[in-house]
């Protein structure tokens, strides 16, 4: 119930805010766009188009999981509204809880609107759909729950900026991890392999999550790998949300 | 044995800070109890531990040390949370919340079903003048407004304990009215509040006993009867029409002659006031105002300050 009551007023909090709205209109400008790239570029038009549709939704449900993930967080704690939230008989796993589904909450409205500007596009320019577009769109959300879980985590216990960064690398290593495998796998560099296989091992692995390209060429879909890659994304999100409460629990709010 | 609200027992607060871990004590041991149904002024100047106090007491901090007690429980417990009234220093809110939604929110998270927060709100707003605010989001509210709101969040679920940091700071003249008189109805009401302020007439008028901290150490506890001398160290009378020849007659001197014609005299003790408005109105004059002056708690406060500041520096050498 108190849980709930938290998702609601962050997504409230969240649906009103223009920032939103300033990347959403970005982001279906992109997709857009991709009609006039796709004109000027040689290959297979509607492959092309059905690409970059895919890159925009997964590139801005990113910022929005990264930039208003954080700021949700963090504003409550300097602007001190947790004060008085902290102050109801709420337990703190409950607030973080409520904050991270309040924007899951607003994670898929925001790519259910860009998905309905991507299928309207790909209708408009008659590039056609290809039956892994959605699972490969669902994919891109379950990305988004896990980024937006590590995004929760470090502004459960530091500055924006820091957070920002952070969860930042993260992301980008996370894309990172097939390269990072062959690196700790090279044997020629003992120490940098050691390196690499940590790292390899402390980041989700991001690019479990992409069938995009698959999904743009009209490969036919391997359910069986987007329910693992799902299960995957729900356990890493599971681990972080779990780990932000402890971090949580124990911290003053200054 | 009176019931006890808040009590404290050596609590204690260090705060790390920076890089290099520097330490500060911001609460020395604090040992304190507050009672069922006072209004406790806790004062001290700014930096002195009223708000490190009031954030371990909500459990927003942990204590470095010692431990506290609220409604009988262990500070930090959830349950007694439900009974609690805070309104935060300066505070701020939701940005894109109607203050109708926000008091909602506030009422839910105390577990407080849908008819009983309206009827709750219904009743607030009204008390903190907002009700043609209800439905403007919280980010056009101006300071006063935002206290206001505040005022009502802290009240929404029929608190038994409420406690107020600076309450007043940066507050019109209307808006401290509304603390006070807040305050007010809620002793009536048998709630126990503890106020904290610097602001030391606030706490003179309508606190029943008040704690002075300072440089995060409790110096005095008592009642504001046992601080406030009662006995009147001078009397001011106000008159308008005086004549020349009148003031001779009277004999208290010129006084103080005020823009508007009229003038303040002062006398030193109430039989000598007595005697002379008696004297003035025969004379013709009219009475405007009769105020004997105490020691107030201000100036109390200030003595209490200096012989601390004295006494540390003293400690120092
Ligand atoms: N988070 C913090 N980190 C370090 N020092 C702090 C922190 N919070 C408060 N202090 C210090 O503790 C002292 C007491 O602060 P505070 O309780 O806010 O005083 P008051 O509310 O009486 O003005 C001050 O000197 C302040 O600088
Ligand atoms: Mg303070």
């Amino acid at each position: 119930m108190k849980v709930q009551a938290i998702a609601l007023t962050t997504f409230r909090e969240a649906v009103r805010d223009k920032i939103l709205y300033t990347l959403l209109f970005f982001a279906l400008a992109m997709i857009a766009a991709s009609a006039v790239i796709a004109d000027l570029t040689i290959g297979e038009y509607g492959k092309i188009i059905r690409d970059l549709g895919l890159a925009a939704i997964d590139l801005f449900g990113l910022m929005i999981a990264i930039f208003v993930g954080i700021g949700l967080v963090y504003k409550e704690i300097e602007r001190k509204t947790i004060y008085t939230i902290a102050s109801k008989p709420i337990a703190r796993w409950q607030f973080l809880l409520g904050k991270y589904l309040g924007l899951v909450m607003t994670l898929g409205a925001e790519v259910l609107v860009m998905t309905v500007g991507f299928l309207v596009q790909l209708q408009l320019t008659g590039a056609g759909t290809t039956g892994a577009l959605i699972p490969a769109i669902w994919l891109i959300f379950v990305e988004l729950l896990v980024v937006t879980a590590v995004a929760i985590l470090f502004s459960s216990f530091t500055t924006p900026m820091l957070s920002a960064l952070f969860t930042l690398g993260i992301t980008v290593v996370g894309r990172l991890t097939a390269q990072l495998k062959e690196l700790s796998e090279a044997g020629d560099a003992p120490g940098l392999e050691l390196v690499a296989s940590g790292i390899y091992r402390l980041v989700p692995d991001l690019a479990t999550f992409d069938i995009r390209t698959e999904a743009a060429y009209g490969r036919p879909v391997d359910w069986e790998y987007v329910g693992y890659a799902t299960g995957y994304g729900l356990l890493w999100t599971a681990v972080l949300l779990a780990i932000g409460t402890v971090v949580f629990q124990y911290r003053d709010f200054k | 044995m009176p019931d006890v609200v808040i009590r404290t027992k050596g609590l204690r607060k260090v705060y790390v800070s920076g890089f290099l871990r520097h330490k500060f004590v911001g609460l020395h041991g604090l040992d304190l109890e507050i009672f069922r149904g006072e209004i406790f002024g806790y004062i001290g100047p700014n930096g002195s531990g009223k708000t490190t106090t009031i954030k371990l007491l909500m459990g927003l901090n942990f204590p470095s040390g010692g431990e506290g007690e609220v409604l009988g429980k262990p500070i930090g417990d959830n349950a007694v949370r439900r009974h609690l009234g805070y309104l935060p220093e300066r505070p701020y809110f939701y940005d894109y919340l109607t203050a109708y939604e926000f008091l909602h929110f506030y009422g839910s998270l105390h577990g407080m079903t849908k008819g009983e927060r309206n009827r709750k709100i219904d009743e607030l707003l009204p008390l903190v003048h907002m009700e043609r605010a209800r439905d403007v989001q919280l980010r056009k509210f101006s300071k006063g407004m935002l206290q206001r709101v505040g005022l009502a969040q802290a009240l929404i679920n029929d608190p038994q304990l409420v406690v107020f940091d600076e309450p007043s700071s940066g507050l019109d003249p209307m808006g401290r009215m509304l603390i006070r008189d807040t305050i007010l109805r809620l002793r009536d009401q048998g709630t126990t509040v503890m106020l904290s302020s610097h602001i030391l007439s606030d706490v003179e008028s309508i606190c029943d006993r008040v704690g002075i901290i300072a440089g995060g150490k409790l110096q005095r506890v008592a009642a504001v009867s046992e601080l406030v001398g009662a006995d009147v160290e001078s009397v001011e009378i106000t008159l308008e029409g005086a004549t020349e020849a009148l003031l001779a007659e009277l004999g208290a001197g010129d006084g103080h002659l005020h823009a508007s014609g009229r003038r303040t005299l002062t006398v030193p003790d109430e039989d000598s006031a007595q005697h002379l408005v008696r004297k003035a109105l025969d004379g013709g004059a009219k009475l405007v105002s009769v105020v004997p002056r105490r020691e107030s708690l201000e100036s109390m406060f200030v003595d209490e300050m200096t012989a601390i500041d004295k006494s540390s520096r003293e400690a120092k050498r």
